[in-house]
């Protein structure tokens, strides 16, 4: 049985690393990032939803989620992808349109698939340490009443 | 038995401890303060700002909780409240959990896939399999 943890690194000022083992073969982990009908039933905090998910998957085309949390509250995110390679790399920008992660940033996502199980690596390099620390700091914006909900149940489960 | 997070009844005070810390001076500051306390002059002092523009930050510290400020008379050094940066330590657990939960779905949606492409395989070859 995997232990499917998630780690959450910091190895340099500017970035956070997420690594995730996934029971599942790379190419559909690679098509759950990329694919919007399958992004739309995964990604974002818990009581948000992504109402507009607009996937352009070539070099210098451009990604727009928009996501609806609690309260009605919209965010918009976006930006280009700068490298594509199915199934085992993807790298493109990300910027928020309120503008609560300042500036751009680059996202760097690999697989790497052994024995059926794949590994998700992203590297989320920000424009500053100082923006960097912010986003470490900023689930709160997206809901700290849900953010604690899950701190309950993590604390429950043990 | 529900356990409860130990910052539920901080949230407020958590919102002034994570805008006071969204400022790279206040925790160039908080820096300064793990070696010991200092006064407002000293703390001041690598900074290319005024003292009262560091006092300002101060103010935003305490409010927050990050700081005490002494009551000796005149000097009035700055303490570092250990206690509420641990809340904020703890608190940054949580950005995994953001993570960790989307990725909990995302087992879900590969299970799900997969089983579907076991369904297509073992149903491969069978012409006129409904899609």
């Amino acid at each position: 049985m995997t232990a499917k943890t998630l780690r959450v690194t910091t190895p340099t000022p500017t970035d956070i690393v997420l690594t995730r083992v996934f029971n599942a073969p790379r190419h559909l982990v690679f098509d759950t990032l990329t694919k919007p009908e399958l992004l739309r039933r995964w990604f974002g905090a818990r009581g948000w939803r992504l109402v507009e998910c607009e996937v352009e998957l070539r070099v210098g085309g451009s990604w727009r989620f928009v996501s609806v949390g609690p309260d009605g509250l919209r965010m918009g995110q976006g930006g280009v992808y700068r490298e594509i390679q199915a199934p085992d790399r993807l790298v493109y920008t990300e910027s928020y349109d309120d503008q609560w992660v300042p500036g751009e940033s680059l996202v760097t996502t690999v697989l790497t698939e052994r024995a059926g199980l794949t590994t998700l690596q992203t590297t989320l390099r920000y424009s500053s340490p100082e923006v960097r620390d912010l986003v470490l700091a900023t689930p709160m914006e997206r809901g700290v009443g849900e953010s604690y909900d899950r701190l309950d149940e993590v604390l429950a489960s043990r | 038995m529900k356990q409860v997070g130990y910052a539920l009844d901080e949230p407020e005070r958590l919102d002034a401890t994570f805008a006071a810390l969204a400022d790279p001076i206040r925790r160039a500051i908080l820096a300064r303060l793990a070696q010991g306390d200092a006064t407002v002059k000293e703390i001041a002092a690598p900074f290319p700002v005024s003292q009262p523009a560091i006092s300002r930050h101060l103010k935003v510290l305490e409010g927050a909780g990050l700081i005490s400020r002494g009551r000796v008379a005149q000097r009035r050094p700055c303490h570092l409240e250990g206690r509420q940066l641990r809340l904020v330590v703890d608190w940054l657990e949580t950005y995994r959990g953001y993570w960790a939960e989307a990725y909990g779905r995302l087992d879900e949606l590969l299970d799900e896939l997969q089983a579907g492409d076991d369904v297509r395989q073992s149903s491969g070859g069978r012409e006129g399999q409904g899609t």
